[in-house]
């Protein structure tokens, strides 16, 4: 009698036991990451028009040719601003960075690339958000990794920083550079 | 400098849990009766400096401080002052603020009402509060802390608040729910104090009941207020879609009704003790569970908070340590813990296990449901989502299960009931009920559908049962309005809410069943007929809003030609964010909702419009609203209040114990 009313007591504590298990190990996969079957996939395909000027079309032929970084940012998003000033040092070390401009204002984002500097080789007006739509953006900022090619290695939803680009993009891009 | 201040207020509300936790618990432990004193000002100072965090925070929403990055992310200098102030809870920092601050408020609660209590009592429920509260402070302080500066580089203006959450619904929906949610840890405080000091009779299960009942209504409400909100917020006519953050409030629940009813056992025959705190444990573990799946990103959601594995981790080891420590407690204690009361297996202690069988049972499909995806996803089988067609197989059956005892459980005795007389006086109730219930399907719906029958017909069955109860304890007592008026309190709680559970089933069955939906193409003057109306479109305008722009489209229904009611639904563009929201048109009706969302533009005088025809609809609110109005009745019982006052003059010495 007495073993099995022990035996009792402890079988709540064993079943909360693997429920925490379950949960730790599955603090480990992002659902975010859910989207981004992109990886190791060419952009998709897309038709914009140029930030700077709307009369100029851009489409995903236009982001190849070099290992680049694919920016998404917008004038409301506070963690863009952070990041910015990064991404203008990123530009000194001759890193390739287009940018997209996602669902923003025109002039606002003009206005933000002319007080901050403009670190971007080529923007991408997206007002609508379809580019961002197309590549599953989560929230401003993001910032894929493409190679030579235009096909997309990496995703980093949130802000890039020394810390990331050290630990995330500069390996990778060693290993693109020396494979292509 | 506000944000600074509320900043500080927060720091000092941890110094105040810390020692709220620590000096009464030990005081206790020691029998200490001065360390025992500090729980109730400490509880008082723990709120007050809570408050003012949460003050703080609010005044920069209304002042509009975008150095704050939560209300630059949350607000807009275009937002109305009303949402700026919900704005607060809009997002994961804040209504974590809100949470703590809610937990504050019960723990004053627990500290102002429970006078009476046995001063050990109360020392230890208070200060295991206080262990709750120190691990909430301390996650935002640690990782989430909503008064975060964004210098010297602020924006001029903020991100504007999701506009799905800018709406009176999600004004009063997250209080509600978090009350409830938090509620539940008075119960569990209640279980934990009387596991540490070993008392495991049944006068924990007397003292918490009331609370346990107060919090059960809060969620009951919460819970309502989020459904209601997605109906006429999201636009899809849909009022419940399996969604994991929807699940993370029902299975609280379940384990709440379920809590509630036990605890009657337990308090009155003695029974079901170890169940009993099992259940409390649960009830609060689960909130926790559902504040882990919502802030933590382990499950996708409609309404999941920005994802952080480290917000997750700490939110974890907040479960293991609160939920663990109980449940360890419990197993060392486990050989402390014996029912007293023995019962037949007619009788209404077993109406009452089959009920609360039922309800985990319940709780037990929602839970494994909600998880699976996440074990399949652990266990590198991919990526699954469990959908509404399993949650429905399971939850259906269970729930008719559930009907078909809740209209002869209360009509039972405690301990033996006569079992064949029973069967003698149900069975022609059990047969009208059926035949009711079949016919009047058969008769009145166009379609004929089997478990809308079954479920009317169960309906009737819980009406004539209670019907029955309710003449037999007014037989003999002269004039049948004012002897109903004069039942106890807690016995018409009880009524009103079973009358609520029954009236929100009839609603869920008609509308599941009978509901119509087109998706029609409306072009100006032309009439269509959706469902037994027509519908024409007489005018389209836009117009800008505070901070929006919108397109109006009027709409006539008519039944046979007369005007049955006018229909304004709009299509929103939220400036700031670029999000496109519908703002659906409802007709409401006891009978019917009318519901009229639009689509696109398809030319410049026609629109797509989704039509709904929902009968019944109104009824599931209306019966959770019952259900909460039930409890809030029977927490109200005057008997309570009596007790205490007797206790509390034949305690001059301080011994014996009353309720709260």
């Amino acid at each position: 009698m007495r073993p099995a009313r022990k035996l009792w007591a402890a079988l709540p504590l064993l079943g909360f036991a693997s429920l925490l298990a379950i949960l730790g190990l599955g603090l480990g996969n992002d659902p975010g990451l859910l989207p981004s079957a992109l990886i190791d996939k060419p952009l998709p395909a897309f038709r914009a028009a140029r930030l700077e000027d709307p009369a100029r079309i851009v489409t995903e032929d236009d982001l190849k040719g070099d290992i680049a970084l694919l920016n998404v940012w917008a004038t409301w998003c506070p963690t863009c601003r952070a990041e910015h000033e990064f991404l203008g040092t990123l530009k000194q070390r001759g890193i390739t960075i287009y940018g997209v401009n996602y669902k923003d204002e025109r002039a606002k984002a003009l206005h933000w690339l002319a007080t901050l500097g403009d670190p971007y080789r080529i923007n991408i007006d997206d007002r609508e958000g379809r580019l961002g739509i197309d590549l599953g953006v989560y929230g401003a900022p993001e910032t894929y990794l493409l190679d030579s090619a235009g096909v997309i290695r990496y995703r980093h939803v949130g802000e890039l920083n020394q810390r990331v680009w050290a630990r995330e993009f500069a390996p990778r891009i060693e290993v693109l550079a020396g494979s292509g | 400098m506000l944000p600074e201040i509320g900043h500080l207020a927060l720091i000092l509300a941890l110094t105040m849990a810390v020692l709220l936790a620590a000096l009464p618990l030990l005081g206790a432990a020691r029998d200490d009766a001065r360390l025992m004193a500090t729980a109730r000002p400490l509880a008082a100072a723990q709120f007050g400096f809570l408050a003012l965090a949460f003050l703080c925070l609010a005044l920069s929403f209304v002042h509009n401080d975008f150095s704050v990055q939560y209300v630059a992310e949350h607000s807009n200098t275009r937002l109305p002052l009303w949402y700026r102030v919900s704005a607060v809870w809009g997002g994961h920092e804040g209504s974590l603020l809100l949470w703590v601050l809610i937990l504050g408020g019960w723990t004053l609660a627990v500290a102002l009402f429970s006078g009476a209590l046995p001063r050990d009592v109360l020392a230890r429920v208070l200060g295991v509060m206080g262990v709750v509260s120190i691990g909430f402070i301390l996650f935002m302080q640690l990782t989430s802390n909503p008064f975060e500066r964004l210098l010297p580089d602020f924006p001029v203006d903020g991100r504007d608040l999701n506009p799905l959450l800018q709406d009176v619904g999600l004004i009063v929906h997250p209080p509600m729910l978090y009350m409830g949610y938090v509620g539940f840890a008075v119960a569990f405080a209640f279980v934990v104090a009387a596991l540490l000091s070993g008392r495991m009779d049944s006068a924990w299960a007397r003292w918490s009941r009331p609370w346990t009942t107060v919090a059960w209504c809060f969620l009951t409400l919460g819970i309502a207020l989020g459904s209601w909100w997605a109906y006429y917020e999201l636009g899809w006519g849909g009022w419940w879609f399996w969604d994991p953050v929807e699940n993370a409030s029902f299975m609280p629940w379940l384990a709440g009704t379920a809590l509630i009813h036990s605890l009657a056992a337990t308090e009155k025959r003695g029974v079901f003790r170890a169940w009993t705190v099992l259940l409390a444990i649960a009830a609060f573990s689960l909130s926790l569970l559902g504040t882990f799946l919502v802030r933590s990103g382990v499950l996708t959601s409609v309404h999941a908070f920005a994802n952080d594995p480290g917000r997750g981790l700490f939110i974890l080891a907040l479960l293991a340590t609160i939920t663990g420590g109980a449940l360890a407690l419990l197993a060392s204690r486990a050989r402390l813990i014996r029912s007293a009361g023995r019962f037949e297996p007619v009788s209404r202690e077993s109406m009452l296990l089959i009920n609360n069988l039922l309800l985990v049972g319940a709780c037990g499909v929602v839970f494994t449901g909600t998880l699976f995806p996440l074990l399949v996803d652990v266990l590198r089988f991919g990526k699954i989502s469990v959908g509404p067609p399993y949650f429905n197989a399971l939850f259906v059956p269970l729930s008719l299960a559930l009907l078909a005892a809740l209209g002869v459980g209360p009509l039972m005795r405690w301990k033996r009931h006569d079992g064949s007389l029973l069967c003698k006086q149900l069975a022609p109730w059990a047969l009208i009920s059926a035949a009711l219930g079949f016919g009047l399907t058969a008769l009145l719906a166009q379609r004929f559908h089997f478990i809308v029958a079954l479920s009317s017909a169960l309906v009737f069955w819980v009406l004539f049962g209670e019907l029955r109860d309710v003449r037999d304890r007014l037989a003999n007592k002269g004039r049948p309005w004012v002897a109903l008026w004069g039942l106890p309190r807690h016995y018409k709680g009880m009524l009103l809410a079973h009358l609520g559970v029954v009236v929100a089933v009839a609603g869920v069955a008609v509308t599941s069943a009978y509901s119509v939906e087109r998706d029609v193409r409306m072009t100006l003057g032309e009439t269509l007929r959706v469902g037994p109306y027509h519908y024409r479109l007489l005018r389209l305008r836009d117009f800008d809003g505070p901070n929006y722009r919108a397109t109006e489209a009027r709409v006539e229904v008519l039944d046979a030609g007369s005007r049955v009611a006018l229909l304004a639904p709009q299509k929103r563009l939220y400036t700031v964010r670029g999000a496109s929201m519908t703002e659906v048109a409802i007709d409401p009706g006891l009978t019917r909702d009318l519901y009229l969302a639009l689509g696109e533009p398809l030319s410049a005088d026609s629109w797509s419009m989704r039509v709904h025809y929902k009968p019944l609809v109104r009824w599931i609110w209306l019966g959770a609203l019952l259900m909460a109005l039930g409890g809030a009745l029977a927490v109200g019982d005057p008997r309570y209040r009596v007790a205490r006052r007797e206790r509390r003059a034949a305690s001059a010495g301080g011994i014996d114990a009353a309720r709260a």
